[in-house]
């Protein structure tokens, strides 16, 4: 199992409506796991739906595998200047 | 018929000319950067008698074209001695266009010094009028108000605050918002200064009566174009009802910019900021929703704007505290001072508001005072009473009104952002390649808006690009031309978010300018237009002493790494020349 934390902007916060702004969610998940997976089986969220993520503050695929200690961020569309 | 509206300040004279044919077809920046091309002289002092300063609306605005208020504002900046055009939303655009005026030209200046005047324009013509000692001297919250008793609830005011009537490099020019507050900001380059060097307080634009109207030559065409044009704003994630910028506006970006490592945190310290998410759109948004009262998001800052980003932020109570909390805003008085509270962001915002400054500059600078060991990052307390000291007119409030670059050179301090003196914005270049270009050979100095290329390397918008990729000459250059063009035409810039991944939209905003002027362009025509702006106001510079050497971000950029992702600016020199070696 590898640890990971996810943290979910804008929209998609109600997917997890408990967490605070910001808050990170701690996830024990199976190696090597899949960004599409950790969305779609883990919180329910339709990759459809994503629109950016990053691992590590970098931008990923939804196709991306996830390793220990990784800190991901999942948005909708956004945009502002 | 449109006209030029001239107001000479040395002899109070104005007069209705003729718009000359070769400005027939411009409006917004396009007008503006040529009347100051073709009537300042480039070695001028900014705010001498030879500068002038150019009001223009653009090509739709006051149209029933979505999102279409804008007003740009032109002349030489005393912030960066380069050509400016700055522009805002707000009120005035719609009513100055509304009237028939395509430009208002300011020149000459009082002989006295501190003589103040309001310029009157209406249906039946223009006047000047002497300033009332109780419009001067004092915060904008006070002084519009009283503007509104003497002209009408109905005008709009473009005006300047204490900080231009003080002549300070970062005074902003103020345009009020649809409930009359002085919120909305032709903010960068010190154009408020320039305003005030011509003892002109505020221009009060009232189009009462019957005003001529924006008259459309092809109203088939600008119909069709504004269909599309308005189908894909309310089509898009980003600009449609509900969507990101309306639902949480422009400080949805903090937390992506923050993940990404490019946020520029404890001035340009760091890429991260601890406190991002209790400054960000999102808490912008739950702060309004739980304290209620007059908390508002997806305000409008002009009329007819389907995207309507703007928010009023409450205090506790419910009260107003300010509009608008903005990510520029939050960030250079937040994440860059390292504060993590909107309402002292919010109370920062509303001194600029009141002092009439420019948030970014304002932020940065106070940042600058911080380096300077005046305070400490995070001390809110501080930075509000430093940002009193601008008002109050105090010696230190003088350095600090004149914006980060003067300030780091009275204090000594070598870690200075800004590119051609004016203050970055809110995304590191470090680590995001394609936005420092843009800074590093804007016409304007540092500006995002001069060629947002953060819609490919973070939003996803028109394609996906690396962040760290650094050869991004074809983007920056086509980015620049396309917001040159839109800047022309009047449209806020944010419709770019829908208008480049919907290409019957992007369509549609060339039918609706080609409507209003009677031509046939195409969307090729964007690239065309944008780049004579921008080789007109090269040419402006040039002629004013700036060369490549100019073209450059500040030197501890280049070698100073940025965390988390520990990267340089590494652009090399030869790649910003390369963007415009090809136009010129
Ligand atoms: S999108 Fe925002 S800034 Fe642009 S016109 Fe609308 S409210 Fe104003």
């Amino acid at each position: 199992m590898i640890k990971v934390e996810v943290r979910l902007y804008a929209t998609l916060r109600k997917y997890r409506p408990e967490l605070e702004v910001g808050e990170p969610l701690s996830l024990q998940l199976p190696e090597k796991i899949m960004v599409r997976q950790l969305l779609e089986e883990k919180l329910g969220i339709p990759a459809t739906v994503v629109k950016i993520v990053f691992v590590n503050g970098r931008q990923r695929e939804v196709d991306h595998s996830l390793a220990e200690g990784d800190r991901v961020a999942v948005f909708p569309p956004v945009g502002g200047g | 018929m449109s006209k030029i509206l001239r107001v000479n300040m040395t002899a109070r004279t104005v007069a209705f000319e003729a718009v000359p044919e070769k400005y027939k077809e411009m409006g917004g920046r396009w007008i503006t950067s040529n009347i100051v091309c073709d009537e300042v002289s480039p070695t001028c002092h900014p705010l001498g008698p030879g500068n002038k300063i150019v009001y223009a609306a653009g090509i739709v605005t006051g149209t029933a074209a979505p999102t279409s208020g804008r007003i740009s504002i032109g002349g030489k900046s005393p912030l960066t001695g380069t050509i400016k055009e700055t522009n805002s939303g707000g009120m005035a655009g719609q009513k100055l266009a509304r009237l028939g005026i395509k430009a208002i030209v300011v020149e000459g200046q009082p002989a006295e010094k501190g003589d103040y005047w309001v310029l009157k324009v209406d249906k039946d013509g223009a006047e000047l009028l002497p300033a009332s000692n109780s419009w001067l001297g004092k915060g904008l919250y006070e002084t519009y108000p009283l503007l509104f008793d003497e002209f009408g609830e109905k005008v709009a005011i473009i005006g300047i605050g204490i900080a231009g009537e003080r002549l300070m490099a970062n005074a902003g020019i103020c345009v009020n918002d649809p409930e009359n507050r002085p919120s909305r900001y032709a903010g960068r380059g010190g154009m408020g200064a320039v305003m005030g060097s011509k003892g002109l307080k505020a221009i009060i634009i009232d189009d009462a009566g019957d005003p001529p109207g924006v008259p459309i030559v092809n109203k088939e065409l600008f119909d069709t174009g504004r269909k599309k044009l308005t189908e894909a704003l309310l089509a898009h994630d980003i600009t449609k009802p509900g969507g990101g910028l309306n639902t949480y506006g422009t400080a949805v970006l903090v937390n992506i910019i923050n993940e990404a490592g490019g946020f520029p945190t404890f001035n340009f310290r760091d890429g991260r900021f601890t406190g991002a998410a209790k400054i960000s759109g999102e808490m912008i948004h739950e702060i309004c929703t739980k304290r209620g009262g007059v908390g508002t998001t997806g305000h409008g800052c002009s009329p007819g704007c389907v995207i309507r980003c703007s928010n009023v932020y409450p205090k506790p109570d419910g009260s107003e505290l300010v509009s608008v909390q903005e990510y520029e805003s939050v960030w250079s008085f937040g994440a860059n001072c390292g504060i993590d509270d909107l309402d002292i962001t919010g109370e920062l915002i509303r001194l600029c508001n009141d002092y009439g400054l420019d948030t970014i500059e304002a932020g940065v600078t106070i940042a600058m005072a911080i380096e300077a060991g005046l305070a400490e990052f995070g001390d809110g307390a501080k930075a509000i009473a430093l940002m009193h000291e601008i008002g109050n007119g105090t010696p230190l409030g003088h350095i600090l009104g004149n914006g980060a670059a003067i300030t780091t050179n009275v204090f000594g301090v070598v870690r200075c952002p800004t590119v051609k003196g004016q203050a970055i914005p809110a995304y590191d270049p470090r680590a995001i390649k394609g936005i420092g270009i843009t800074y590093a050979i804007s016409t304007m100095g540092a500006d995002h808006t001069y060629g947002y290329t953060i819609a490919p390397e973070m939003l996803g918008v028109s394609g996906k690009v690396d962040q760290f990729d650094v050869d991004k000459v074809d983007m920056a250059r086509n980015f620049q031309h396309a917001t040159a063009f839109i800047d022309a035409s009047g449209y806020c810039l944010f419709i770019a978010f829908a208008i480049l991944d919907i290409p019957s939209g992007l369509a549609g905003m060339v039918e609706t300018c080609s409507g209003v002027l009677g031509t046939d362009w195409t969307v090729d025509n964007i690239g065309i237009i944008g780049e004579e702006i921008i080789r007109k106001e090269r040419a402006f510079n040039t002629a004013a002493g700036f060369t490549k050497a100019h073209d450059r971000l500040p030197e501890f950029m280049k070698h100073e790494e940025l965390p988390p992702h520990n990267v340089v600016f590494d652009v090399p020199d030869e790649t910003l020349d390369r963007v415009h070696s090809l136009q010129n």
